[in-house]
């Protein structure tokens, strides 16, 4: 019957009664990944998806759907119909083919058996797959500790057998969480903030705020480009972009110059509210961290937050840098995340920020500026992109 | 209103060059190699615009080998140079603000054994004859020294050096980078003792991906790329012959009516930024040791690429010190020689003119960089 791609989720099926709801977003996404590849067949049975590989493609299939939240790990199989002799022969074949490739030495076998009208149990099953291997090849000896290859029998309505456990990322698949905003920067933290919400369920859209003509068009393509490696997460999803300069000019302008960076980060919160709740957004997410630099510490962080009502998640918050870098080269933004591009306005950084700002005063010094008037010229002044997935 | 104003990085090609190039790209598409006729036709039309470069260097056209460009006739010089005539010493010379295809090739060279000495330069650019010849030993292999410097437009009297040169010692070789100055400084390569100049196709109203190097005859030099037996054995590939073509058209374009049409421009803008803007700094002169498209200037306490991206919304376009380096964070290896301080360096403009530029462009640019310099100095007024 063929090669079969298996998708195992496991946080899933721990849901009850809201198991459906959340198997069937998966669903939706593994087909919607594979849904150039000559339409395999996708269906769910025992507790997990699978996909159908045509002519050979399975090895593309597995590449497509890796990064899907919500699956644990994937294995290509061999499915046919349940026979002993055809089992032997798949199995012998996985083992040929490890000792060509990886020369392996050891194995292991082990049976599933679900269909529980098979003549045999698991375990005599195990001994006379082993017993006939051991007798096929000279130097390959079992190993039931850690052995250099395992090969699993399934045997239910129809035999599968595999022998590779792909990992993915886990989680719980997207769109099932509702949809939060990402403050999305061209730094190293803020598009693995976004990924790690994203891992549980939370769909997102992007905000980026930039400086033109103080920071270049060439800092702006390098967002672009993060949000493009993000889209091989999210699929497509909306970045918002918008200028601060004319807002960042009139803090310059008026208020206390080591005040500079923390009013400009109330700014950016109150304007990524407004539009995370036009665009049906429950929640922000920042790439803050404790103590990262001046304006992360749990002063700053509070006046921050106290400038906008919806939640703001901050899943980088205790992480060590190398923490975060390790996980943004997992993810594949951490290139292009060092460009060296400058981002936020460097020409406004107060020699002396305030590190801990005290909200009685930040408020004081907010009254000195028409606050509404700048935050709708930024509003309105906002250029909107749909970031597509354009590359695998 | 479009003013480009970044000719030193490149010019735009001007229209008979673009249809040259198409009309050998239509025409001229066989092999200049293969023995049949319409190779014949492109090896000949190839021979005519050496002829075409070799008259705008005053040598013989065979003296010009094609390259794709001028860093790799800077790297087939250099390289070429050295490695054919070892045997005359292990010490070379350049200076510290040559082209970085230069000083790349040299630190290359000289983590290779090879001894070099880096000249200095004054505060205009210019390097010290008297260092020069103190710096000369009889075991220097190859001295090269740019013609015109890409950033400040500092004219080397590469005649004078040349005589310096050999006169110590006649074995040592001399290179000239002349790719900002060919085009831009009336000069003969015949007439000074230059082994070999290196030229490129998109300084001067050609196209991107092609340049020469003159290589005086009865110089050994040693070829980079092996291959065919094409450009007399000394660059192997199957000519680039639209872009020779191309070169060869804009290399005919030069005069001295074009260079003193841009000395009187630059003159003029010169004196309209000095006119209305204040705090300005020159880092180079006008006069005739400077090339006639280059100026650098800081305008003081504002970024150059604060400056670069708010011009540019005018349509201006100008560069922050060299276009090759801007996007690195650090700071311009040439100013920083000529000794200027952190804050000049940090908002030097270079804005560099061709003579496709007119006064009422001129007039709008500066008119701009007025405009955002008041607007800009307002916002960071502390």
């Amino acid at each position: 019957m063929g090669k079969v791609v298996i998708v195992r989720y496991g946080e899933i099926s721990l849901k009850g009664l809201n198991r459906r709801f959340f198997e069937d977003k998966l669903l939706k996404h593994v087909r919607i990944a594979v849904s150039d590849l000559g339409k395999p067949r996708v269906y769910k049975e025992h507790s997990r998806i699978y996909v159908e590989a045509q002519n050979g493609n399975e090895v593309e299939i597995v590449e497509r759907i890796r990064k899907i939240f919500g699956i644990v790990s994937i294995s290509i199989a061999n499915r046919f119909e349940v026979n002993m002799d055809t089992i032997k022969e798949y199995v012998k074949n996985e083992i040929e083919v490890a000792i060509e490739k990886r020369n392996t030495k050891t194995f292991k076998i082990e049976t599933k058996r679900a269909d529980k009208n098979f003549p045999m149990d698991s375990l005599e099953i195990n001994r006379e797959l082993g017993a006939y291997i051991l007798d096929e090849f000279e130097d390959i000896q079992v190993d039931v500790h850690n052995p250099d290859i395992l090969v699993t029998v399934e045997i239910r309505n129809s035999a599968f057998v595999y022998s590779e456990k792909i990992y993915g990322f886990g989680g719980l698949p997207l769109g099932t969480n509702g949809k939060a905003m990402l403050l999305l920067s061209g730094g190293i933290d803020s598009p693995v903030a976004g990924w790690l919400v994203g891992k549980r369920g939370v769909q997102i859209e992007a905000i980026h705020f930039h400086s033109y003509p103080f920071t270049s068009d060439r800092a702006k393509e390098k967002v672009v480009e993060l949000a493009k490696i993000l889209s091989r997460y999210f699929g497509k999803f909306r970045l918002h972009s918008i200028n601060l300069l004319p807002i960042q000019k009139e803090i310059n302008e008026k208020c206390p110059e080591e005040e500079m960076t923390i009013l400009a980060r109330r700014f950016m919160m109150k304007i990524a509210e407004r539009v995370a709740i036009n665009r049906g957004c429950e929640a922000l997410v920042t790439g803050e961290n404790i103590g990262q630099v001046a304006s992360q510490t749990i002063q700053s962080l509070n006046v921050t937050n106290s400038a906008v009502q919806i939640p703001v998640f901050r899943p980088l918050i205790t992480m060590d840098k190398m923490e975060i870098v390790d996980l943004a080269k997992k993810l594949d933004t951490y290139e292009t995340s060092i460009l060296p591009f400058e981002d936020c306005c460097t020409v406004f950084l107060p020699k002396r920020p305030v590190t801990k700002p005290r909200l009685d005063k930040i408020l004081a010094s907010e009254q000195l500026l028409d606050e509404e008037r700048l935050i709708n010229e930024a509003m309105d002044n906002i250029v909107v992109e749909d970031i597509y997935l354009d590359e695998i | 209103m479009e003013v480009y104003l970044d000719n030193a990085a490149t010019t735009r090609p001007k229209d008979e060059v673009i249809e040259a190039i198409s009309w050998a790209l239509k025409n001229l598409y066989a092999n200049p190699s293969s023995l049949h006729r319409k190779g014949l036709e492109v090896e000949k039309e190839i021979k005519e615009c050496r002829k075409v470069v070799a008259r705008a260097l005053g040598c013989s056209d065979k003296e010009v080998v094609f390259t794709s460009g001028g860093t790799e006739s800077n790297s087939l010089a250099i390289n070429g140079l050295i490695m054919a005539n070892r045997r005359s010493g292990n010490h070379i010379i350049t200076t510290k603000t040559e082209h970085k295809s230069v000083l790349n090739t040299f630190e290359h060279l000289s983590s290779n054994g090879f001894e070099v000495t880096y000249l200095d330069v004054d505060r205009e650019g210019f390097i010290s004859l008297e260092r020069l010849k103190e710096s000369m030993r009889p075991d220097t292999l190859l001295v090269s020294i740019m013609h015109a410097n890409n950033e400040t437009g500092t004219i080397q009297p590469i005649m004078e050096i040349g005589e310096i040169i050999k006169k110590i010692n006649r074995n040592t070789l001399f290179h000239v980078d002349g790719i900002q100055g060919f085009g831009k400084i009336k000069f003969n390569v015949k007439q000074a003792n230059v082994d070999t100049y290196a030229l490129s196709g998109h300084k001067i109203h050609g196209p991107k991906g092609i340049g020469a190097l003159y290589i005086k005859s009865g110089v050994k030099i040693q070829p980079n790329l092996l291959g065919g037996s094409q450009e007399n054995n000394l660059r192997a590939g199957t000519e680039n012959v639209p872009g020779i073509v191309g070169l060869a058209k804009a290399a005919s374009l030069i005069s001295e009516e074009n260079i003193e049409y841009m000395r009187g421009l630059k003159a003029y803008l010169v004196k309209s930024l000095h006119e209305c803007i204040d705090d300005i700094h020159f880092n180079n002169g006008i006069n005739d040791n400077f090339t006639p498209h280059i100026i650098n200037v800081s305008f003081k306490g504002i970024r150059s690429e604060i400056m670069l991206h708010s011009l540019e919304q005018d349509g201006v376009y100008v560069s922050s010190g060299s276009a090759c380096t801007s996007r690195k964070k650090d700071f311009s290896h040439v100013l920083k020689a000529m000794g200027l301080k952190e804050d000049i360096i940090d908002s030097a403009i270079r804005i560099s003119i061709s003579y496709t530029n007119t006064r009422e462009e001129i007039d709008y640019a500066v008119d701009k960089i007025n405009k955002h310099l008041n607007d800009l100095r307002k916002i960071i007024k502390r």
